[in-house]
Formats: C-alpha cells, structure tokens, sequence
C-alpha cells in the first residue's frame, strides 16, 4: 500500500565515465623489490632511534679496535702514583685514579674487553641456541623433550649464579673466552625456546606442506624455508642479548669473579672507583657512562629492530 | 513486536513515509602514511522499514566500510569525511559517542562476520547474551535479564536454550554461534539489522538454513535489513533492493530482480557472469533451452570471466573423453585419527573412485567431510589407516622412497590460501624453480627459460622473477603456485579449495586459466570444493562426500540433473540463487 510513496526502487545506474572498470587483478607490481627485509629496511631508514644507535655502535666498534687513535696511552703503560686522583690535564681529558692511571685511556681500552665479550657470548648464544631451538621446534617429539629439558635445566639457574660458580673454579684461568663462555653456556636457553615457538608456529605453514609435497626433504625442508621465515625475533632476541652479556661481564669483574685486573674492563674499573667514591666520584661516573651508553646502543637497536621486523606490529601502525 | 508494526502501517498510511535510513552523499577516508585514502565515495542509499537491502561487491569495494559507517564502527583510521547518515531522520554523523552507544544495539543491531572469533571463549554463552541484553536495558533485575536471554536465543532457532546459557562457545557449532550472534543483535529489538557476511564462514546448508531463519525473525519483528555479502545470488535471492559496489562507489543499485535480469553496468554485467551461482543456474537454463548466453559480458575481457563460456570451452575441448585409462584410482581409502581422550575418529571411510585421464574430477563436501584428508593422502602428507592409491598403475604403499620422490613430480599440488602457501622469502622465480631444483630439472639456463615460460602459461609478466609475493594480489598469488604446480610437468594437479579464498572474477579468471591449461596439456584434475557451484563449470565427475563417505558419485550432469541422494540434494538446494527468475 506504501509501494507508491517508495520512489526509490528505481534502477540506478552509475555513469560508466565516473565509475571506469579496470582489468580484472591486473598486476601492479613497480618500484621497489618488496620482502620481509627489504620492508624492514625501509622502514629502518626512517627511524631516528636506529641511526643513533647504529652510530654509537659503528664509533665504539671503532674504539675497540683501533684504541690507538683515540689515545696515546699505551695500554700496559704503568699508573704514577704521583697523578694519583689528579684532575683533568692536556692529554689525559678525565683524569686520573687514585692509582693514578688515566682514565680515559682506561675506557678506550676497555671498550675492546668488553665488545669482544658481547660478541663471543653473542655467537656462542647463537650457534647454541638455533642448534637447540630448530631441532627441537622441527622435529618434535622426543628429540623436542630431550633437548627442550636440558634448555630449561640451564635455563632455570641464573646466568650470573652459574658464571660467578664457573670462573671461581675456574680462577687460574680467567680471560675473556674463559668468561664469555661462562656466560655464554647458561645464556642461550632464552634464545632457543624463542625461536623454538616460532619454528612451531612457522612448520604448519603452507608453503612447508606445499614444499613436502613438491619433494623437499625434511632437513632442506627445514634451512631453507623455516629457519629464515622464523629467524627475524632471534635476531632482536639477539641484539639485545649482547648488551645483556656486556652487562654480565661488568657485573662479574665487578664482584671480583670476572677479569683480573690485568684486563683492562668497564667492570673493573668501576670496581676499583667504588673504593674511592667520596673522593673522587668521577673514577666511577665516566666508565659507567661508557658501559651504560654501550649497552643502551645495542637494546635501542633490539628495539627499532623489533618494531621494524614483526609484521603484526607494522600492521597496526 | 507488534509496536513495530502498527508504526509503519501508521507511518504508511500517513502518506509520505519517513525512510528509516537514508544515506546521502557519504564519503569515507581512512588516514594512512601517503595522506588521505578514500574508502566509500558518493554513496546514497534510501531505506524504508521492513524493507531488506544487501550491498554487494567484492573485497575492498567499501561495502563493509558503508555499513560499518552507519553505526560508526569503522575500525583504526576511518573516519566519515562528508555526508549524512540519516536513522530515522537523525543525522547519525553529528551524534556524540554516548548518543553512539545508545543507538548501537537499541535501534540498530548488528552481526558480524566471523562467528568463531565474535564470541568472547572465556565467557559461557548466557553471560555474553546478557551483558547485550543489560547494556541495552531491554530488561533489569537478574532473572528478568534472564527470561530475556532464554527469549531470545529461542527466537534465533536454539534448541534447549535454557541449558545452552551455562555453555561456552566452543561447545558450539559454527552455525550455532552465527545464531547467537543473530540473537544479540536482535535483543533489543533494533529498527535496523545490520549483517557483514554473516554466513560466509559456514558451510552452504547451515547458511540456508540460517539465512532462512533471519528471513523470517525479521519479517515477524519488521526489522529493517541491511545485509552485505560478496554474493550477487545470495543477494538477490535475500534482500529486495540491491546495491553494487566497485571501488568505494555504488555502479548499480534498484530491485534484485530487475539488476539480476537486466544488468546495465559492464560490472555488474562482470558479476552476473561470474558468480558461479548464477552462473549454475544459467547452465541449467540453457541446458534445457538449448541455448547459449554468452554475450552476456559485450566488453572485451569479458568472455575469459564469464563462467559459462568457460563451461562451453571445456566442452569443446573434450571431444575424446571416452574410454580413457585412469590415472588415479582410490580404492577403500581410509584415515583413522586417534583423539586423545575420546577414542577414534574416522576422518575418511572406504572411500573409492576413479579419475579417468584428462579429465577432472570434483570432490565436494562440507567441513570436516574428509575431502582435504583424502587429498593430503594422495600427495603422501598423510598416511593412510587403510586403503590402495594407485597412480598411473603404480601402487602408493609400499612404494620405495625413490620411487615415491619420483611420483611426487608426476602429481603437484595448489592449496586453498594464496596467502600461506608461497615462501614469503623467495622471489618468484626462485618459487617457481624449487620444484625443477629439487627433482634436478635441467640446468640453471633451461630452468630459467621454463620459469619464463610457465609465467606466459598463467599470464602473468616475466618481470616478476625478481619480485616476491606480498607484492601480489591473491589471485595473482593462486597464478603463482599453479605455475609452480606445473614446472615439473606434472599430470596431475591437485587442487585443495584453490580458488575459494578468492573474489568471483579473479575465482572466474582462475577457472578459466585452469580449463585453458587442461586443455593444453591434458591435465588430470582432482578439484576438491565446498562450492557445488563452481563444480559444475570446472568438473567432467563429482562425487560428494559427508561425514567422510561418498554418498554420490557420478558425472557433473547427472548430479545436477537428477541427484540420488537427499544429501547431495539439499547441498543443491543450498546454492544461492535457486528461486531467482531469471531473464536469460
């Protein structure tokens, strides 16, 4: 009954000339190569937070290995103990300790204790960790029981208890291998059970079923198509796992248990500085600048390096 | 419920009727790194009550982001940029959020697309109900709220509703849930129901059933429904007026009926010929007409999305279908899965067939019927409980491992998600290479010249070596892994739900490239679907499976021209489109 004040049933059609058909799923790729790590790149490039702490990294990777052009110390140059706690003077801009060696000389020189450790730790993490982590998260079963057990049971002492244990049995032999895989050995469970749930999640995929049925044998199965596609949060896992081992270093030179003082350490050094705060605070203040500013490089890195490879987070932005 | 009606009878005999809803000149943007992007453009659409509307088109044509709009649900950057969304008179573009939420749910309810994921798991079903039910304030007081959720999850067609409350939804099936959802967004008893794809994720009898069901509740309550779909046959078939959308725009908009008859704009006339519901229904038409449509399109590339030339183009190829050898043959094919806790499962049972050479063969059945399972056994993913494959006369079980890497070239799959099934990490040629790699395919050079030439096969540019996939579309993707399907020569193709994740014209494209390719290289296809629809374009066979039998085998005509079983029968039914006379 109401059919005729209903005027809008007329059949409408939109002018052609505003409204053009385009070809049917016409293939628009131009520009740029665009994957996983092209995109991360990109989107890398923009951030401020990533050159920063690229560039802090880049000046103390320089500082460890050439500690020469920084300053002229020598680094087995003994301390007079006539500086001792002087101030500041032409050639030595920190000062001096009240052992009276120069304190900057001592940064530069310690910025290579330090990274090397990072960077053995790092590798030792790795190779362990991916080991344990892909064969566990791939294969299942028992070879994930036997070898996720042995995860947690380093994973549940803490790397610092295990370490100071280590190098107190180990006390005749203490360098910085000896220390790095005292830290090394009991940090990787972390890194491997990440990678582990994300090998998980990355085996039921598509593309492996499609690759099994194409003929690709379980292991080649496994390094070329899952490892890359799960390897992304290892690698901020990683990074910032390396400011971690700096840290542990530090922290067992400090106490004591870490490099001895023949070794020229961040950890040391602040160690030293402690026994002589009051009077001049700024032993202590400069080395642990150096050690924070390291270790903030490499998590601000692990950081924009997260954001920039997890694609649930860029997919919200 | 019988407010609403003497409403609009009052409103009807008042003369000139106030249109519940009226959208005039609507523009969305969504805010993005490059500025702004226009989502909806220019739309305007007028609504009475009790009338039914469904706005169609494909992925990204805005018709989500319209009715999303409406109810100021548009997700992350969106925002209305120009326009009036008039509810019953009052611009609902200038209202306050508050004012939002009273709308919301009151006068227009709403029910989302996904019935897995809309429901809360960690709350029973009763709970969820009646948190819709108090926030809308349809009823107070606990068992009041109560006797209000029994009501209205008895209204949306649940059994047993009183002990249906303390349940949680995984105790629920997909269809179940799509009901409950129906439910609370018809607590309130809204002027308006808003339905994004409410059955897209459910199988195509429990859509029916349901769709049946929402036809009726809303007929009863003079709810006025808006209902988006990407389904020019289900659309037509449910909703009064039709609005076709492309690229943020309406192109066609007027009765069902007259759009589905008479199309006017080529992409209409685009989705008419591609929609295999439609196009089913034209098969049969002309079947018994003796007749061909095929001018349907008049625009160049239309004939190659027309599925019934597809259909004829098949045909004419298939001059020497008769007595050919098989090249699969599955005899008492069985998988038995032990579930934890619960005993066996019988996922496939004695399942038989043969698929002759060249020819294609559909298994069709709902989820959980086993056709996947049965696939996944013929690419050896799976083994079998029970049961002889023989391929090319040569027995699956029992094969040496060799032997089994040597038959794995004869015999290539494509799965269903063109999303998930390519390496986002290797660029196109190398995908397509892998096959050729791994089963040590000529040398590095003739690789190459193949990859370029499997790329012609599927008409797409050979540029795209150096490219990887998320640069394309899903379609373009499906291209992508049937080439690489293909790069060993294979004979057969196995096609799991290969082009159900895609729109209609890119699904029609597909088919057609599939067809084209059978034809050229005398492929032998085991084309596994839910969509009895597209079966009979692309199938010389069909046989249907439930709950892990084959209830029906025969050939595509026989089971559309005179189906044995009632099964078989209600899945025809289920097709979308059925009861629309067409002018074809």
């Amino acid at each position: 009954m109401s059919s005729n004040t209903r005027s809008n049933a007329a059949h409408y059609v939109a002018p052609i000339e505003e409204t053009p058909l385009v070809a049917v799923d016409s293939v628009k790729a131009s520009g740029r190569v665009s994957n996983l790590w092209t995109d991360a790149w990109a989107d890398l490039r923009k951030r401020p937070m990533f050159w920063i702490s690229s560039v802090l990294i880049v000046l103390i990777t320089f500082v460890a290995l050439f500690p020469g052009l920084f300053t002229s110390e020598p680094p087995s140059s003994g301390c007079y103990l006539e500086n001792s706690n002087g101030g500041p003077e032409a050639g030595h801009p920190l000062g001096f300790t009240k052992q009276g060696c120069d304190v900057f000389s001592r940064i530069v020189h310690g910025a290579a204790t330090s990274l090397s450790v990072g960077i053995i730790v790092t590798i030792l993490i790795l190779v362990l960790g991916i080991t344990f982590g892909a064969l566990a998260g791939f294969y299942g079963g028992w070879v994930d029981s036997v070898l996720s057990r042995v995860g947690d049971i380093f994973f549940s002492i803490p790397y610092i208890l295990a370490a100071v244990v280590v190098m107190s049995v180990l006390s005749q032999y203490r360098n910085v291998f000896v220390i790095a895989l005292a830290i090394g050995l009991f940090a990787w469970p972390s890194t491997s059970r990440v990678l582990r749930a994300e090998i998980l999640r990355v085996k039921n995929s598509d593309y492996v079923m499609s690759a099994t049925a194409i003929g690709v044998s379980r292991f080649k199965i496994l390094l070329r198509h899952v490892l890359p596609n799960s390897i992304a949060p290892v690698i901020v896992v990683t990074t910032i796992g390396l400011a971690g081992a700096i840290v542990a270093e530090a922290t067992l030179s400090f106490l004591g248990v870490g490099l001895p003082n023949t070794i020229m350490s961040w950890g040391n050094d602040i160690s030293a500085a402690q026994r002589d705060l009051r009077n001049n605070p700024m032993t202590l203040i400069y080395p642990s600048i150096a050690l924070s500013l390291t270790v903030l490089s490499f998590i601000m890195l692990g950081e924009v390096l997260r954001d920039a490879l997890d694609p649930k987070a860029r997919a919200t932005r | 419920m019988t407010d609403t009606n003497t409403t609009t009878a009052s409103a009807a005999e008042s003369g000139a009727e106030r249109p519940i809803l009226e959208i005039k000149d609507l523009q969305v943007g969504f805010q993005t790194q490059n500025g702004m992007v226009t989502a909806v453009d220019g739309v305007n659409l007028t609504l009475y009550r009790g009338q039914s509307l469904a706005i169609v088109g494909e992925s990204g044509s805005g018709k989500s982001t319209t009715a999303h709009a409406i109810i100021n649900l548009l997700p992350g950057t969106g925002r209305i940029t120009r326009g009036q969304i008039l509810l019953d008179g009052k611009d609902l573009t200038k209202v306050s959020k508050r004012e939002m939420e009273s709308i919301r749910g009151r006068q227009v309810g709403f029910v989302p697309q996904d019935p897995m994921s809309n429901l809360n798991p960690v709350w029973s079903v009763g709970f969820q109900v009646e948190e819709a039910i108090r926030a809308n304030g349809v009823a107070k007081g606990k068992q009041a709220v109560r006797e209000r959720a029994i009501q209205v999850l008895k209204q949306a067609g649940l059994q047993d509703a009183e002990r249906r409350l303390k349940q949680y939804p995984h105790q629920f099936s997909g269809g179940m849930r799509q009901r409950v959802l129906i439910g609370i967004g018809l607590s309130a008893d809204p002027q308006l129901l808003i339905a994004d794809e409410p059955t897209s994720a459910l199988d195509v009898t429990v859509q029916r059933v349901i769709l049946d069901h929402l036809e009726t509740l809303t007929r009863d309550l003079g709810t006025t429904l808006v209902f988006i779909t990407h389904d020019l046959g289900l659309a037509a078939e449910r909703a009064e007026q039709l609005v076709v959308m492309y690229k943020g725009r309406i192109v066609e908009s007027g009765p069902s009926v007259e759009i589905l008859q008479n199309p006017q704009h080529p992409y209409t006339k685009r989705l008419v010929a591609a929609a295999p519901s439609l196009a089913s229904r034209r098969i049969e038409a002309s079947a018994s007409l003796d007749q061909a449509e095929t001018d349907l399109t008049g625009d160049v590339a239309g004939d190659s999305l027309d599925l019934v030339a597809t259909l004829e183009a098949r045909h004419d190829t298939d001059s020497v279908a008769a007595a050919k050898e098989s090249a699969i043959i599955v005899e008492d094919l069985t998988k038995v899965y032990k579930i934890r806790g619960s005993g066996d499962f019988t996922a496939v049972d004695k399942v038989s067939f043969q698929i002759p050479r060249g020819t294609t063969m559909a298994l069709v059945g709902e989820s959980g019927s086993g056709k996947s399972t049965v696939a996944k056994m013929l690419l050896k993913l799976e083994e079998p409980t029970s049961g002889e494959i023989t391929i090319d006369g040569k027995r699956l079980n029992g094969l040496s491992s060799k032997d089994a890497f040597a038959l794995r070239s004869r015999m290539q799959p494509v799965f269903q998600d063109p999303y998930g099934s390519l390496n986002p990490l290797m660029n196109i040629g190398n995908l397509i290479a892998e096959p050729m790699k791994v089963h040590k395919f000529g040398d590095r050079d003739s690789r190459r010249a193949r990859v370029h030439e499997l790329l012609d096969q599927v008409s797409l540019p050979t540029s795209l070596v150096t490219r990887y996939p998320n640069e394309l579309s899903g379609g373009q993707r499906q291209r992508i892994a049937i080439a690489r399907a293909l790069a060993l020569k294979p004979d057969i193709v196995v096609l799991d739900e290969a082009v159900s994740a895609l729109d209609v014209l890119v699904q029609a494209q597909i088919l057609r490239l599939l067809a084209d390719l059978q034809a050229e290289l005398d492929l032998t296809y085991l084309f596994i679907t839910h969509d009895l629809a597209v079966v009979r374009v692309i199938a010389d066979n069909v046989a249907v499976m439930q709950k892990g039998r084959i209830v029906e085998t025969a050939t595509t005509d026989e089971v559309f021209g005179n189906p044995t079983q009632q099964y078989t029968r209600d899945l025809l039914a289920a097709i979308p489109g059925a009861n629309i006379p067409l002018g074809l």
